[in-house]
């Protein structure tokens, strides 16, 4: 390490090798770190058997079925809420007769509130200070709409349309990826319920071979909505479960395969690496890859930044879709995926029914933040 | 991705070397940066202004010591800080008069309640105890099932009933005296805290089964509303500890602070990885350098943990201290480093790293190139670099097709690289510090200390 330090300030002047030298003794340095500290990560825990020692025999069909009556808040719904109560930066804001400091902090208070991150923010309200200050904008309530008019501005410029190719041969698929938890086998579930209804025949590949009873939490969405499905074993290659399922489909002349994959963390190396192979497999196959479509929690805050990095660069991402965004959370970090690296959010989850997945839509996702 | 605090705060420093005193101005300026850290770090916004205000506060008039130059020390000021913040009471895992103990898993969809209720009953099992898990999310399909498979990687018997949530805790009480298991943790389906009907069903439970603990699993990733829900699932449930979950990723974790500074409740468990024993008790001071960016040591030693072969490490190293390093072991340095990821992932993790290296373009060819002139190196080369002539120069330039500067440069830069190593060597045993290279150093000592200490 102290070799670095060294080293450094001498970089500019000359390249590359000075940097391996820098970095051969930060990794010695590392080695002795890692002898002090002792601790080497364990061999994998044994993959257990499925034998249960207590309990009723399935669980399987004791579940509550998720077709319930919609009655979850629509965003149309939550934007009359919405009008009524707005948050409550934005509420003073709006009281205040001129725009002053206290109207600026109050609105970048909102934005961040909305998870839109520092930069993202900046950028938003940086063209809203030239209107003001050249007295386009001169009230409060005319700074709101210019800033939503700006959002929807920064929005507005892609196809969130799901690409599905008819003139197609063989099979469509969809691949669905995302961190653990974001919710990929629901929107599977849901996903292939809707085009089941569109018409269109579906399998469903269960990629996801890492987490305990993924396979049956597919098949589950799989059996609900009639669509065909392929698991591999617990433990076993997601890319050939979802070759497989490709195999299947293009034989039995199936329109549309949705690939469910293990949620993964995105600084895990390995498993982003299993992943680029996964979509490599895809690629090979009968079938295109039509869309890669990154899962992300409302809830997530600035690592969806490095969320929607990292997972387009393993397999390049085609759009996003926002779930959970039926609670408190307002999801602005799809904002600044969008805007920043330009991968367009396709669709938004509201709800456990299969008519809570819904297309994104702009205007209402931003009149959503403010409230 | 986001800057680290003493990146960030690099420009704002370099004003004010040299001086003795941190004047209110320099403060505030400083301040400013340590606001944009913790929003990046995600804590919330309401969070933000009373930590900045307490910072603000120890801060103004702070002496500089003799041991660390201003931007050292407000990184310790707002260090300080934040391990205060997170730590304080711990929580005390103690256990019912009358067995079970019983202990309540709650928290949003997808939070990692369910594998965060195996790894709990893990830890229950580590300590000597007799664990009984009970699947009550019956919403989720195959949540019950997925339960099942983890209780039988940990050999921990797993109870469930369909129908009703309420009366499935219920029976799982029963199960737990029937069979005489001694703790009993139920994991619940996720829901959303604004779900009046999910909320009131998950007091129920509690009612039935009047839990000792009763814990909140909070992702490492959530953003802002963290805060909205902790006080939700609070009011509703009357939390006694969080357990975050999914500290294994690169969020830098802001919403442990947000959480524990509105309940008020101690963060008691992390879970740090895929693995069932991947669960820990949680460590402030960890925390807070992570939430700083600060943490990436942390990962990067996690990483090389994983990569590097112990036995290898370890004799260059020591190798290293003698200054009987050879090309051949720098090699195979090289080769383990590329086991890590690119390159500029590395450094890109290293805290202190000027930013026109952080910034500089390498592709990972070029690690080919240097270890193409080491190949071409005869073995009697590569242990004594001295022996490189004009003409064996020329010899190794062609064999990797590389320029006899190239040659050159790495040689020599080796044998300063080897001369400054000893040096350090001997310092090191002499209990001294490397001056030169001021915070790295103790960075990097701080990360290690930092994972030795509750060892």
């Amino acid at each position: 390490m102290p070799a670095l330090g060294f080293f450094a300030p001498r970089f500019a002047a000359e390249t590359a090798p000075t940097i391996f030298i820098a970095l051969a003794a930060l990794t010695i340095v590392f080695g002795i770190g890692v002898v002090v500290v002792g601790r080497r990560r364990s061999a994998k825990v044994k993959d257990g058997g499925f034998a249960t020692q207590v309990g009723a025999p399935t669980a399987a069909p004791a579940e509550k079925p998720a077709e319930q009556p919609a009655e979850k808040p629509s965003v149309r719904e939550r934007l009359v809420k919405a009008r009524l109560s707005l948050s409550g930066a934005i509420a003073t804001a709006l009281t205040r007769s001129s725009i002053t400091d206290s109207t600026w902090d109050e609105l970048e208070e909102s934005l961040l509130r909305a998870d839109l991150g520092v930069a993202t923010t900046t950028r938003v309200l940086q063209p809203l200070r030239k209107l003001v200050a050249s007295k386009t904008v001169t009230e409060p309530g005319e700074l709101m709409t210019a800033l939503k008019n700006e959002m929807r501005g920064q929005l507005g410029r892609v196809s969130r349309e799901l690409r599905f190719d008819d003139s197609l041969q063989a099979p469509n698929i969809w691949l669905v990826v995302g961190v653990n938890g974001s919710g990929k086998t629901t929107t599977i579930g849901k996903l292939g319920a809707q085009q089941r209804k569109l018409g269109r025949s579906v399998l469903m590949a269960a990629g996801d071979t890492f987490r305990a009873a993924a396979g049956d939490q597919l098949q589950t969405w799989a059996q609900r909505s009639g669509a065909e499905f392929v698991r591999g074993a617990q433990g076993g290659d997601p890319s050939s479960v979802i070759f497989d399922g490709i195999a299947r489909a293009t034989a039995r002349k199936i329109d549309l395969v949705l690939a469910d994959t293990a949620g993964r963390l995105q600084n895990n190396n390995n498993l982003m690496d299993e992943l680029s192979k996964v979509r490599r497999v895809a690629d090979k196959g009968e079938g295109e890859v039509t869309e890669v479509l990154l899962v992300i929690d409302a809830t997530t805050g600035q690592n969806g930044l490095n969320q929607a990095k990292q997972f387009s660069e393993a397999t390049q991402v085609t759009g996003v879709v926002l779930t959970k965004l039926d609670g408190s959370s307002k999801g602005g970090i799809v904002f600044a995926i969008e805007t920043e690296l330009g991968i367009p959010i396709k669709l938004v989850g509201l709800g456990e029914t299969i008519d809570d997945l819904v297309e994104f839509d702009a205007d209402e996702f931003v009149d959503a933040l403010f409230v | 991705m986001f800057e680290n605090l003493s990146d960030r705060l690099g420009g704002v420093l370099r004003g004010l070397r040299n001086r003795g005193r941190l004047t209110a101005a320099d403060v505030e300026e400083v301040l400013a940066e340590v606001r944009t850290a913790l929003l990046e770090a995600d804590v919330n916004v309401s969070v933000v202004r009373d930590v900045i205000d307490e910072i603000r506060q120890n801060s103004v008039g702070a002496t500089a010591s003799n041991a660390l130059n201003p931007g050292q020390q407000v990184i310790k000021i707002v260090n300080d800080q934040l391990v205060a913040m997170l730590g304080g009471e711990t929580l005390k895992i103690t256990y019912a008069g009358q067995p079970p103990t019983v202990v309540l898993m709650a928290g949003l969809q997808g939070s990692g309640k369910t594998t965060s209720a195996a790894k709990l009953a893990g830890w229950f099992k580590s300590q000597g105890r007799q664990p009984l898990l009970v699947g009550a999310d019956l919403q989720r399909p195959a949540a019950v099932e997925q339960l099942r498979v983890l209780g039988a990687q940990l050999n921990v018997p797993v109870f469930s009933q369909p129908g009703d949530p309420v009366a499935t805790a219920k029976l799982g009480l029963a199960e737990a005296k029937r069979i005489g298991r001694d703790v009993l943790i139920v994991d619940t389906a996720g829901r959303l805290a604004i779900d009046a009907e999910m909320m009131h069903q998950v007091k129920e439970i509690s009612r039935a089964i009047q839990p000792k603990f009763t814990f909140l699993v909070v992702d490492a990733m959530t953003g802002q509303d963290a805060v909205t829900v902790a006080q939700a699932f609070d009011s509703t449930l009357s939390i006694d500890g969080v357990i975050m979950s999914k500290l294994d990723g690169d969020a830098r974790g802001g919403a442990a602070l947000s959480v524990k500074h509105v309940l008020g409740k101690p963060i008691a468990f992390a879970s740090t990885g895929e693995k069932l024993d991947a669960f820990e008790q949680f460590h402030p001071d960890r925390m807070a350098s992570r939430i700083l960016g600060m943490g990436d040591m942390l990962t990067l030693i996690e990483q090389a943990e994983k990569v590097f072969e112990k036995e290898k490490a370890e004799a260059a190293a020591a190798k290293m201290l003698e200054g009987e390093f050879t090309l051949e072991d720098f090699l195979e340095q090289l080769q383990q480093l590329k086991k890590m990821g690119s390159l500029q992932g590395v450094i890109g993790m290293m805290p202190g790293v000027p930013k026109e290296m952080k910034n500089a373009e390498i592709p990972d060819d070029q690690l080919k190139r240097t270890e193409a002139i080491i190949f071409s190196m005869t073995p009697q080369e590569r242990a004594k670099p001295e022996l490189i002539n004009g003409s064996r120069r020329v010899r190794i330039s062609k064999g990797s097709g590389t320029t006899v500067a190239d040659v050159n440069r790495l040689v020599k830069q080796f044998g300063e690289m080897k001369k400054m190593i000893k040096q350090m060597g001997n310092k090191g045993g002499r209990g001294g510090k490397g001056s030169k290279v001021g915070g790295i150093n103790d960075d990097l000592a701080a990360a290690l200390g930092s994972r030795l200490g509750p060892r």
